[in-house]
């Protein structure tokens, strides 16, 4: 090959010095054999030219005087990842940082705390960027040819990352144009290292324009089979766009450092607190309210759209809506599959069922005890209670009485613990408590907030009431209650005699919103 | 006082390491050597390892499978098989072949046996080790093979991979779909559990035990406990001192089992789809449950083994059928992390 040349060699280690030299020998050469050439481009065994190097050529014959270096100063940009930005520039570094990183660390800790700078020549203002550049060759030429070169290599052999440093910096003192950016496409993960095209990313290469992308895997024969053979090809015009692929590789390190909020898998086990959200999605428990209205599961799910369950933590197993014994994702209603990890069950549940909003069902007699606090931290719960409601299925049972007043000890104690946690200054739900008497009163407000909050399609106000069981005697039943010695009160209070809002319980009431 | 503790546990689990490999050692002995093929190992060679009895139904898939994803040789043990498995991998050529009578549960389920060849042949390696019926995907797998990804997990600077295993089942009784061998298992073991899985830490090894499936849906729902395990660390840079603990579930050094990640992220994870339910379990279960071989407390499992040789259908409704890696990634069963 007649235009193939052999430069010096030089010992070449990532961020050292070797890299700078090896590319002004090899630059020299270039420019004292080949007369002709007008630019520059500097490239490595792991680029990929991705499209026919005529497009590139036509490219520059347009932009003559155009010098391709991404420059920037340490001040403007946030690239340096965990490494030192304008530090690397006044600080000294005879570790090497890959190789022997505590002798680094710790002597830049001494210079540190010694407050050693050292003296940057001739008012230079240190530029960094990417270190695949295309100068053209007056611009090469003045910096290779500087009287003045011994003087920046001496500093730049010093600087940390010369290669992403020394032609940044002094193409500044002689460009006559400079444009901010480089022609080789490649994108950094969140440690600051090049991402690695491979055989799949083909489309994603041709569709960034770029002229030349590292890095490629040495053995992506696809991606070196495409772009090295369509030659000529119909000749385009289109600039480089490495934003189209952005997206791409911002979520990437999304993914790494924040994960999918709601996901337990064996790559992503969150301790407590590092979650970003116990759950994925936002879900709504409902507690008493099934009590209060006789078809309320099937009311909700017609009003809201949503998956209404009955009593997920119900002891005998989970009520899961339409009666399923296994919904999305194989999860089992079986009590003890649910008991023996209730949170699991419950993330599972909600990550499972992405995109469906998930309502459900708890009250005083379920095994919620390792549950309660999970869900009443968890800012995804919307819980909504009427406090007391647990007594309207004891007062329409049949059961003997004294089994009842023993029942309604329990669950009043129960419930009263649960409040407690839902009251808590740890919670952190969007948590609604109301005593049964007070919700009575005038029950389409809280409902209309509730549904309103859960936000489905239902704007104009709701159509459907629920049916309220029928309370009278309620009161009465209470008073018995307490002339036994148990004192109800969560409920609020009720009068014995008489019965409230019957009337609003029989007739659906029309309610508008605004 | 907290640094102590953590030092004297530190200190057992060095012990704990040591005498595993001692064992190992010892082990060697009931290995005989029927065709050893290792003087081809280059030194970056990707390595697999495993244990096996009567598998000619799955070799020639699994088999296949490796060495589409740049499996370059083969380490194999087998158990006293019986049906032609040791007649057709000594006809491999990227095969290296030990056969033992010996028991499979007193060499801790085949891991000392593997743990021997490991301590000689695979220090410095990247090294697979998996069971028959455990068939390794991940992020990618089609287009990236593992000289790809064991050339990324190194440039992160990582020396081990965890897995899911999922449980593969067809529709209906697992006796009624027939395969044979070679064809893609998955055609009809076509069915898994999405997410029913629960995860807790283990304090001393620092893994994380999942439990969860479609055994633990049907066979163990009456006591979770018992259900099997179901994450693996399988993809291991392999040093002459490291040992597997309980199959490949765990291993020490502990910080081999540190494969997810703590502050909220995710890193990268594969799955191991497994062929268990293939026809055949039916009538190896019963063989199973008479040899005793494969739970420390094997009585405990007799209830299990019943099951299965019931015919049991595992799929349910909730069950999701297998269409792509991409799928399992975006169900959260496995994670590409950042690479893209």
């Amino acid at each position: 090959m007649p235009d193939v040349r052999y430069s010096k060699r030089h010992r070449c280690e990532w961020g050292t010095w070797g890299l700078v030299a090896a590319t002004q020998g090899a630059a020299e050469l270039m420019l004292q054999e080949f007369p002709d050439v007008r630019h520059v481009y500097l490239a490595s065994g792991s680029c990929l030219p991705l499209r026919p190097v005529q497009e590139l050529k036509d490219y520059l014959a347009d932009r003559p005087n155009t010098d391709f270096i991404e420059s920037a100063t340490t001040a403007d940009v946030p690239w340096t990842i965990g490494g030192l930005d304008h530090e690397r520039f006044t600080l000294r570094f005879p570790f090497s940082w890959r190789k022997n990183r505590f002798l680094f660390d710790r002597y830049v800790a001494l210079q540190r705390r010694m407050g050693y700078k050292r003296h940057i020549p001739n008012g230079i203002v240190p530029h960094m960027g990417s270190q695949w550049w295309c100068l053209t060759r007056q611009t090469l030429s003045a910096i290779l040819s500087d009287p003045e070169r011994d003087i920046y290599d001496r500093y730049f052999k010093r600087v940390w990352i010369p290669d992403e440093s020394y032609f940044q910096t002094l193409a500044r003192q002689y460009s006559r144009q400079i444009e901010s950016r480089s022609l080789t496409l490649s994108k950094f993960d969140y440690q600051g290292k090049p991402h690695i095209f491979y055989d799949d990313h083909l489309q994603l290469l041709r569709r960034s324009d770029c002229f030349v992308a590292r890095k490629i895997w040495p053995f992506a024969n696809r991606l070196y089979d495409a772009f090295l053979t369509d030659s000529a090809g119909a000749m385009k015009r289109t600039e480089p766009n490495p934003g189209k692929i952005d997206r791409i590789f911002s979520k990437a390190v999304e993914r790494r450092t924040l994960g999918r909020p709601g996901l337990y898998m064996q790559s992503r086990f969150p301790v407590e607190g590092r979650e970003n959200g116990l759950t994925c999605a936002q879900y709504s428990v409902f507690e008493g309210f099934s009590d209060l209205f006789e078809n309320f599961e099937s009311w909700l799910a017609r009003v809201t759209g949503t998956r209404v369950h009955g009593h997920l933590f119900a002891p005998e197993h989970a009520e899961f809506a339409d009666g399923q014994t296994v919904v999305n994702g194989a999860l089992s209603d079986s009590a003890t599959l649910r008991d023996y990890n209730p949170r699991a069950f419950l993330t599972s549940l909600i990550w499972n069922t992405r995109g469906e909003r998930q309502c459900f069902q708890v009250g005083p007699q379920d095994t919620i005890k390792n549950i309660e606090w999970d869900i009443a931290k968890d800012p995804n719960a919307q819980i909504s209670v009427i406090s007391g409601a647990w007594a309207v299925p004891l007062f329409k049972s049949n059961r003997n009485f004294s089994e009842i007043r023993q029942e309604a000890a329990r669950l009043q104690q129960a419930e009263s613990k649960h409040l407690g946690v839902l009251r808590s200054q740890w919670s952190k739900a969007r948590i609604r408590i109301w005593t049964m008497a007070d919700f009575i009163e005038a029950p389409m407000e809280p409902l209309q907030t509730i549904i309103d909050e859960i936000g489905q399609q239902n704007m104009r106000g709701i159509a459907e009431v629920p049916k309220m069981a029928e309370l009278t005697g309620f009161g009465q039943f209470l008073q018995n209650l307490k002339n036994q010695g148990m004192h109800p009160y969560l409920m609020g209070d009720f009068p014995v005699a008489h019965d409230p809002h019957e009337q609003q319980n029989n007739k659906p009431k029309p309610y508008l919103v605004k | 006082m907290e640094w102590l503790k953590k030092a004297a546990q530190a200190y057992r689990l060095r012990w704990k390491r040591r005498r595993f490999l001692a064992r190992a050692v010892r082990k060697r002995r009931e290995l005989c050597c029927v065709k050893n093929r290792t003087n081809q190992i280059a030194p970056d060679a990707i390595l697999g390892f495993c244990t096996m009895r009567n598998e000619m139904l799955r070799l020639p898939y699994f088999l296949d499978h490796y060495r589409r994803l740049g499996v370059v040789h083969f380490l194999i043990v087998d158990n006293d098989s019986d049906d032609g498995t040791l007649e057709y991998l000594g006809t491999q050529p990227d095969v290296s072949l030990w056969h033992t009578k010996h028991s499979y549960k007193s060499s801790r389920f085949g891991v000392d046996w593997l743990t021997w060849l490991q301590m000689r042949y695979a220090h410095g390696h990247w090294c697979l080790t998996v069971d028959a019926d455990e068939i390794l995907v991940y992020p990618h797998y089609e287009t990236r093979p593992l000289p790809a990804l064991t050339n990324w997990l190194d440039r992160r600077g990582r020396r081990s991979m965890g897995a899911l295993m999922l449980d593969m089942y067809p529709k209906g009784p697992v006796q009624d779909h027939p395969y044979a061998a070679g064809d893609d298992p998955f055609r009809t073991l076509c069915w898994f559990d999405a997410g029913n899985y629960v995860i807790q830490k283990k304090p001393d090894l620092g893994s994380l035990w999942i439990q969860g499936g479609p055994r633990a849906r049907c066979f163990f729902a009456d006591n979770p406990r018992r259900a099997p395990t179901m994450g693996k660390v399988p993809l291991v840079k392999w040093h002459w001192r490291y040992a597997y603990v309980s199959s490949a579930h765990s291993l020490l050094p502990k910080r081999l089992n540190h494969t997810y990640c703590e502050n909220g992220g995710e890193i990268f994870s594969g799955i191991l789809l497994h062929t268990k339910f293939l026809q055949v379990i039916v009538d190896k279960s019963a063989e199973e449950k008479s040899r005793q071989e494969h739970f420390a407390n094997s009585t405990l499992y007799d209830a299990y083994y019943d099951r299965l040789i019931e015919n049991p259908n595992l799929w349910s409704e909730g069950s999701t059928r297998l269409i792509s890696w991409r799928q399992l990634e975006a169900m959260g069963l496995m994670s590409k992390e950042d690479w893209v």
